[in-house]
């Protein structure tokens, strides 16, 4: 069984917290008492059907304004699968919310109203989940009861979806027609669209391919921590922790650290189950090295002829989280990339993008809450960095205020010199 | 040709590794809250496996509400001793006796809400900076909501709405002196994983997780120990069944199931196939408002 993280993305009213509600209750994820206590405050509040949604709307506040708020996780399995699901809120002022859930999917359903084809909202969440870089994307019409099934209706979204679609560069792009409150194709085929050949929403998750999304090519070894036993019994023990982020490490293979550049072998390759043959990306392993060098946290192992770039110049896409502050030229940031902390300054924000027009504003002075950019920075010290296209784990970075310590910025780079 | 693509068991355990990694490189004072539960038991493995060779380098923390099942102390002392760390214990009696705290009355009295005061004065003498939870998103619904960084304010409040963006596997641990970050590296995990990744590393458990006899009685539709922690009312009476706990908390609020799973494997059937959440199951704490986790969470419970 493997796993798959998901994301969804919907307008308020697009029914997305349904579809979440009926993928859980029809693949019988949904618990009797989580069942009763969502049908006692639907009652309660006068609602037609037990209202689904209460199931992923779990503060006080989103339960009394009937609004999603905060990214809510919520888990399903089926026998071939366990699915992490992202419910991300689809509120023009919470973009910052669906990067936030999104960054680490491996699959985004998108939610359009049936009655309402592609909104504003669409094209954002496509504008991000593009951004993001989800290698997978789900376009689900939904609420195709009230368009009475009509085959033409679901044609002609393809068709503007499409439009919409070739300006962006998703990779494996699907569309399913359903209605989320009646069940249709979510986990069940519909009796009333049997024009659809295609799959179900829960099939289509269950069989999507998703081994090989994940860059085993560029070997990339961010360490993480620094063991070192102290004992006796493994007095001369060094190893270097951390968390695969690209390729595939293996004993024997020649490998230089960045940023000193020297070169060594692996010797081995370990975890607390013992030796392993070969380390592939998100692996969580120990590796040791023939030679003593000096190496530390922050270090990145890679092999001698496929380095990243080490440099202190960046370009990227960032999306700018902060409610109290805008970013501006000049602004001084502390970044996270991998396991290094630096500083950053804002050496120029190259544009602004409006995410519904693709226009870029080159006269913009700043990016406030939710506004996404292209932006060069200086780092303090030199940062060992692949183009986010290339590698979702040594492409991304935050950026945090040095003086509230609050994440003020998702960055993707777009380019290294 | 090596296997590429990893078993989400695999993939939750290097997430969770990944995760206690970065707190130890990047925290002055890290500690583990260890309960004797099945979440904190899966948490020290998972510690313990994420430094190998070298010991676990932060120590683990019990809060004591004084109403423990004796098998669940007698295995968090064995526990400890085997895996060679540091046993800090923060006492709700002793908040009790020094006036920190006033002890509920009556028979349904509990302590599980005084655990928070306990909890937030233990922080604040040892000076932890980082406080490692086992709590799962799926437990209950105010969890689904929460970072597995999660920032404490200097009264330890969670605010739900002013939650730290987090992306990728770029946590964000930044705090001031007085602040602290509560850290939740399972937060990804289910009920059911967490019994599959106990067999699957064939990690002991206290006993009481499975089925055993003891004398219970049937409050608010749950089976509650016999214990001198709580008083049997009127028409409360007490029987003899076979039982299992399926959480392990106060004893005087936790409850169990009728059970006959004497093993894993029989517990992973009957937790594969249960339809009602093991906190509604077995907690009388969540119980009490639809709102009730959120409520202590703000507070700084766990």
């Amino acid at each position: 069984m493997d796993l798959l993280r998901l994301a969804t993305a919907g307008s308020v009213d697009d029914g997305k917290s349904t579809l979440i509600g009926r993928l859980l209750y029809d693949s019988k994820s949904i618990f009797e008492d989580q069942l009763e206590a969502i049908e006692a405050t639907s009652a309660s509040r006068g609602d037609e059907h037990t209202n689904l949604a209460l199931l992923t709307d779990g503060l006080r506040a989103e339960r009394e304004q009937g609004i999603t708020i905060d990214v809510a996780h919520r888990y399903f399995a089926t026998p071939s699968r366990k699915f992490i699901i992202a419910d991300t809120p689809g509120h023009i002022q919470y973009t910052r919310n669906m990067v936030t859930g999104a960054s680490t999917a491996d699959l985004a359903i998108i939610l359009v109203d049936a009655r309402k084809g592609i909104l504003e909202q669409s094209r954002r969440h496509s504008y991000i989940a593009n951004l993001l870089r989800i290698p997978h994307v789900v376009v689900a019409v939904n609420k195709m009861d009230l368009v009475g099934w009509d085959q033409e209706v679901f044609a002609d979204i393809k068709r503007d979806y499409t439009e919409l679609a070739s300006r962006l560069d998703f990779r494996d792009l699907t569309f399913i027609p359903m209605s989320a409150l009646h069940g249709d194709n979510v986990v069940d085929r519909s009796a009333n669209m049997d024009w659809y050949r295609g799959s179900t929403l829960l099939h289509h998750l269950e069989e999507v391919y998703i081994a090989s999304d994940r860059n085993l090519v560029d070997v990339r070894f961010p360490v993480q921590y620094v063991i070192r036993p102290q004992s006796t019994e493994h007095h001369d023990y060094r190893g270097y922790a951390g968390t695969v982020a690209g390729g595939m490490l293996r004993p024997g293979d020649e490998v230089i650290v960045l940023p000193s550049g020297f070169g060594t072998r692996i010797s081995r390759i370990e975890t607390a189950d013992g030796p392993v043959e070969a380390a592939v990306t998100d692996m969580a392993v120990t590796v040791l090295l023939e030679d003593d060098l000096d190496v530390s946290r922050g270090d990145m192992i890679c092999r001698p002829n496929n380095r990243p770039a080490v440099t202190q110049d960046l370009e990227a896409m960032v999306c700018w989280m902060s409610e109290t502050s805008a970013l501006q030229p000049g602004a001084k940031l502390a970044i996270k990339h991998t396991s290094r902390w630096a500083r950053a300054m804002v050496k120029d924000l190259r544009y602004r993008l409006d995410i519904n027009t693709s226009h870029r504003d080159e006269s913009a002075t700043g990016l406030a809450l939710n506004e996404i950019g292209r932006v060069r920075l200086r780092i303090t010290q030199p940062l060992m960095a692949d183009d986010y296209q290339r590698n979702r784990n040594t492409g991304s970075f935050i950026l945090v205020d040095e003086g509230t310590n609050v994440t003020v910025a998702a960055g993707m780079i777009v380019g290294t010199e | 040709m090596p296997t590429t693509q990893l078993s989400h068991l695999s993939m939750l355990e290097s997430e969770a590794i990944h995760i206690i990694r970065e707190v130890a490189a990047e925290f002055e004072r890290p500690v583990l809250l260890f309960s004797g539960g099945k979440d904190s038991i899966v948490m020290l493995h998972l510690a313990v496996k994420a430094f190998h060779p070298a010991p676990v380098p932060f120590p683990v923390m019990h809060i004591d509400t004084g109403h423990n099942f004796d098998e669940v102390i007698a295995y968090r002392d064995r526990r400890v001793a085997e895996a060679g760390v540091r046993l800090v214990v923060a006492s709700v009696q002793a908040s009790i006796d020094a006036g920190r705290v006033t002890e509920e009355t009556g028979p349904r009295a509990s302590r599980n809400r005084l655990q928070t005061t306990t909890l937030l004065d233990a922080i604040e003498e040892h000076r932890f900076d980082a406080v490692f939870g086992g709590a799962r998103r799926d437990e209950e619904k105010a969890r689904a909501k929460e970072r597995i960084f999660s920032f404490r304010d200097e009264f330890g409040q969670w605010d739900p709405k002013a939650q730290r963006p987090e992306l990728w596997n770029l946590y964000n641990g930044r705090h001031r002196q007085g602040e602290h970050i509560r850290v939740f590296p399972i937060s990804n995990w289910t009920e059911l994983d967490v019994w599959h990744y106990i067999k699957a590393e064939d990690i002991e458990l206290p006993s009481i997780y499975y089925a055993h006899r003891r004398p219970v009685f049937s409050r608010d539709g749950m089976w509650l120990a016999v214990t001198p922690f709580v008083t049997v009312m009127e028409g409360e009476t007490p029987e003899d069944r076979l039982v299992r706990f399926r959480t392990v908390g106060d004893a005087s609020c936790t409850g169990a199931v009728d059970s006959s799973a004497a093993d894993i494997d029989a517990v992973i059937d009957e937790v594969a196939a249960t339809r009602i959440t093991e906190r509604g199951a077995t907690r009388a704490d969540d119980r009490t408002t639809e709102a009730a986790m959120e409520d202590r969470k703000k507070e700084g419970y766990f």
